[in-house]
């Protein structure tokens, strides 16, 4: 139990970054680690004890594998927090070249 | 297993609060790498290799665009005063993170102990049906047959997310 409470931690350091930073680095990095937290407890559901990387291999005898699914789902969402992540971080490097900073104080002009 | 994740994840947190309260912008990036790369050896340790080469690859492109940005405009960190607004952002995150501590504390009952897991619906993809995909690793099998059309969104997802950073970042603003 002590592991998800852990990364349940994690996610609430990432929840609290979003909410009480002005800076929009700051903003998407703490994005990026809510988005860990959820990775590694996802793969953490799925462990299972004596198990093994579920790549089928003829040198085990009956061998246990490790549930495959949640690691099929976290590798999909790898791949759209990428997508997310850069996306973001061209958002914010147009809104500096604009505005000539990152704080979300000065960023009130939504004219195009 | 279970201490050598916690002690992996307690690095995570450390890294986390870090990166949030870092000064300077480069150094939160950093700390932000810590984050993603121990994400690497979890994935190693819970048997999860295909993850672990995804992530090592996703976590420095990651780093190098942040890198660059930062680079490209302030390291500097904004004043932070306490003012009013402040305050009732932090009690603002602080009753949210309550609500979500109460409805977690009731989730967490459901879950089994870690290692306890047993296959419900994966169960239908190990064994003899993995082998009619003809692909010995599993997690391909299910992303690329079983689920094949998570996988044909994941790829309109990042065409569109291609194409809007092209879109944002060529486009002039009006001054």
């Amino acid at each position: 139990m002590m592991v998800y409470i852990l990364s349940f931690i994690l996610f609430l350091v990432g929840l609290y970054g979003i909410i009480t930073r002005r800076n929009l680095i700051k903003i998407v990095i703490s994005l990026s680690i809510m988005e860990f937290s959820i990775f590694i407890l996802l793969v953490l559901i799925g462990y299972i004890d004596g198990g093994i990387a579920p790549i089928i291999t003829d040198q085990v005898i009956n061998p246990t594998y490790v549930d495959p699914l949640p690691q099929a789902m976290v590798l999909t969402a790898i791949v759209i927090g990428l997508a997310t992540t850069a996306m973001l971080m061209a958002i914010a490097i147009r809104l500096y070249r604009k505005y000539g900073t990152f704080d979300i104080r000065e960023i009130k002009n939504l004219k195009g | 297993m279970e201490l050598t994740i916690s002690i992996l994840l307690g690095f995570m947190i450390i890294g986390a609060i870090f990166a949030i309260h870092a000064k300077d912008l480069l150094s939160s990036v950093i700390a932000a790498g810590i984050v993603g790369y121990s994400l690497v050896i979890c994935f190693l340790l819970l048997k999860a290799p295909d993850l672990a080469i995804v992530q090592i690859v996703v976590e420095t492109i990651t780093l190098i665009i942040m890198v660059a940005v930062v680079i490209d405009s302030t390291r500097e960190e904004l004043k932070v005063k306490i003012d009013t607004q402040q305050i009732i952002n932090i009690s603002l995150a602080l009753i949210f993170m309550l609500v979500l501590v109460f409805f977690f504390a009731r989730a967490i009952e459901s879950l089994n102990p870690l290692g306890q897991h047993t296959l419900r619906m994966a169960s239908a993809y190990v064994g003899d049906p993995a082998a009619k995909t003809g692909s010995a690793n599993l997690v391909t099998g299910i992303l690329f047959d079983f689920r094949g059309y998570d996988t044909l969104g994941e790829a309109t997802i990042l065409f569109t997310a291609a194409i809007g950073v092209l879109t944002i970042l060529r486009i002039k603003g009006k001054k």
